[in-house]
């Protein structure tokens, strides 16, 4: 079995945002850059299904769609134990435009489990995996919080409304994952770090596809009222505020 | 042409985001002059169809067939599309729950629509189509153009005003055309009952590392029961497997936006603040007078959780 995981290389979730070229795009001035959380995880995932022999996976691959400066994020993603990555070479425009790109190659490589996190950190939008899926014309199960394999088959759940479903699906299958997958991100060892610099890394030229869309701004949230400060011996105000001021009990 | 919206359904019942769906798409369907859709697929009896009219919906399309019982992305995606073309969707509304986050994105390859995620308002303008939606989890919100001829939209929950608008609204069965096998199939399902969904819940009161240990909690619990809340948990603390990680909330959790958020011994870290951030009224409880949380918070009070809750228990049974 094969699995491919989409990285998305991220702002660290601790960044200030801030904007340039007519609030146009993110200041990207002294940003730290990171594999997205829910991509680390899954990745994590993919590797604790590895390390099981029964379960015969015989490679884990990332992918990301991005210029060269996101080869640290994909080495990274290398050093914590993916066999091999691709990158492909063209600056993200949107989600429908990068699934394109991913889908693409997957036509002509393919895998049999697909690994999306539930969304990214920076734009927020929830959509490649499901895109890739579509564009593939595989199922895809979405807010998976466990993924296992027992004879060659995939046993996957995902959150409902107030509970879990478990369910099968035929391969190949494109999952999204979420909070619970893994328990916490794998750390890359120093041995891990040494082996990633000859790891095979991938760099394919991009389809000419089109956005469907285009971010014409940024904005900051506007700024909130001073927070009321209440005396812990006067608890009664408090309560006294929430029913008559803010009107929410 | 029409708006087209999905309303789901939980063992044949709506939900209040159900009719916060219809109305933010009836004043889409205003802004464009036309028509306002409901799809609903699923057994749902007439008197419980008959509700989403009250709030401008025109035309209501119901689907029953044996292949949808249960959500499978491809049969889903593909029944909203075929009743997206036969009424000729210029926009399609969706929850932005997993349901709907599950679903759109594939609908917007089949139906080559541009999609706008976790939107909280009505678009900006409709030509050109701009829409509003946070971006950098919370930390910034971004003006998204949409290009395509046909647009897909995610309402976040709890984020439109909504309000009666009632309407003869015909409802009218579709037959879809569903062809191959259903690739996933559920096998089983837990269901917790009795229990507060965190994400449909209007008041939240959550604990952090503040509370010290999770032998601690019993004021949580006891103030979300008076409150009709749900309880939520900070990072650190699912973490250590005090709270299980379906109660973590946070830009790596779960995302809510309720009216009323109880913050307890929470700090308030940058990732934390992402996940709460669209919550109407914030209340802060924690020892450190400097912790972030009251920067994010409408009323604050500086003071141990373990004295202030049960206070805060008291002046609550006596309001």
């Amino acid at each position: 079995m094969k699995i491919l995981i989409c990285l998305s290389n991220v702002p660290d979730t601790t960044t200030k945002a801030k904007f340039v070229n007519d609030n146009k795009a993110f200041d990207t001035a002294g940003v730290q850059w990171i594999i997205n959380p829910w991509d680390e995880l899954a990745l994590t995932r993919a590797l604790e299904l590895k390390a099981n022999a029964a379960n015969n996976i015989e490679k884990v691959t990332v992918i990301t769609v991005g210029k060269v400066d996101a080869e640290p994020t994909i080495r990274k993603a290398l050093a914590i134990g993916a066999d091999d990555a691709v990158r492909i070479d063209a600056e993200p425009k949107d989600a429908y435009f990068v699934a394109a790109q991913i889908a693409e190659y997957v036509k002509t490589n393919p895998f049999d489990i697909i690994v999306n996190g539930i969304e990214s950190s920076d734009y927020n939008g929830s959509a490649v995996g499901g895109m890739v899926a579509e564009f593939l014309n595989i199922p895809s199960v979405s807010a998976v919080s466990t993924l296992e394999i027992a004879n060659g088959e995939v046993k996957i759940t995902r959150d409902i409304d107030g509970g879990k479903e478990v369910i099968k699906s035929q391969l190949p299958v494109l999952v999204v994952v979420q909070k619970g997958i893994a328990k916490e991100p794998m750390i890359a060892a120093m041995r891990g770090i040494m082996m990633a610099k000859t790891k095979p890394l991938a760099v394919v030229a991009p389809q000419a596809i089109d956005a469907l869309t285009e971010i014409v701004s940024f904005e900051l949230p506007k700024p909130k009222p001073p927070c009321k400060m209440i005396d812990p011996e006067n608890v009664k105000e408090l309560v006294h505020l929430l029913q008559n001021e803010a009107k929410v009990i | 042409m029409s708006v087209l919206v999905f309303t789901e359904n939980w063992d044949g019942k709506f939900k209040k985001q159900s009719f916060e769906l219809v109305s933010y798409a009836g004043k889409i369907a205003e802004m464009l002059k036309t028509q306002t859709v409901a799809l609903s697929i699923g057994n749902v009896q007439e008197d419980e169809l008959k509700k989403l009219a009250n709030y401008s919906t025109d035309k209501i399309i119901t689907v029953t067939n044996d292949k949808l019982k249960n959500l499978d992305n491809q049969a889903y995606t593909s029944v909203i599309a075929q009743v997206a073309e036969k009424v000729g969707a210029k926009v399609v509304i969706i929850a932005n729950n997993n349901t709907g986050k599950a679903i759109a994105p594939r609908l917007s390859v089949r139906l080559k629509a541009g999609l706008g995620s976790a939107v909280s308002k009505l678009p900006i303008s409709v030509e050109p189509f701009v829409i509003y939606k946070k971006a950098l989890s919370g930390k910034a919100f971004a003006n998204v153009v949409i290009k395509s001829d046909v647009k897909i939209i995610t309402l976040s929950q709890n984020s439109f005003e909504f309000a009666e608008n009632p309407k003869p609204a015909a409802i009218e069965a579709f037959e879809p055309v569903l062809s191959g096998d259903i690739k996933t199939n559920v096998t089983d399902v837990q269901k917790q009952t009795g229990k507060l969904i965190l994400t449909d819940a209007e008041i939240v009161v959550s604990g952090g590392r503040g509370m010290k240990s999770p032998d601690n909690w019993g004021p949580i619990e006891e103030l979300a029961q008076l409150l009709g809340a749900a309880t939520a948990c900070s990072r650190p603390v699912s973490d250590e497997g005090w709270r299980t990680h379906e109660e973590h909330t946070g830009q790596t959790g779960k995302i809510i936006a309720p009216n009323l958020y109880i913050a307890a011994g929470i700090s308030g870290a940058i990732q934390h603040l992402a996940g709460i951030s669209s919550s109407k009224c914030i209340v802060a409880i924690n020892t450190d007078k400097d912790a972030p949380i009251f920067e994010a918070a409408n009323y604050g009070i500086v003071g141990d959780a373990a004295k202030v809750l049960p206070a805060l228990i008291q002046a609550v049974k006596e309001k």
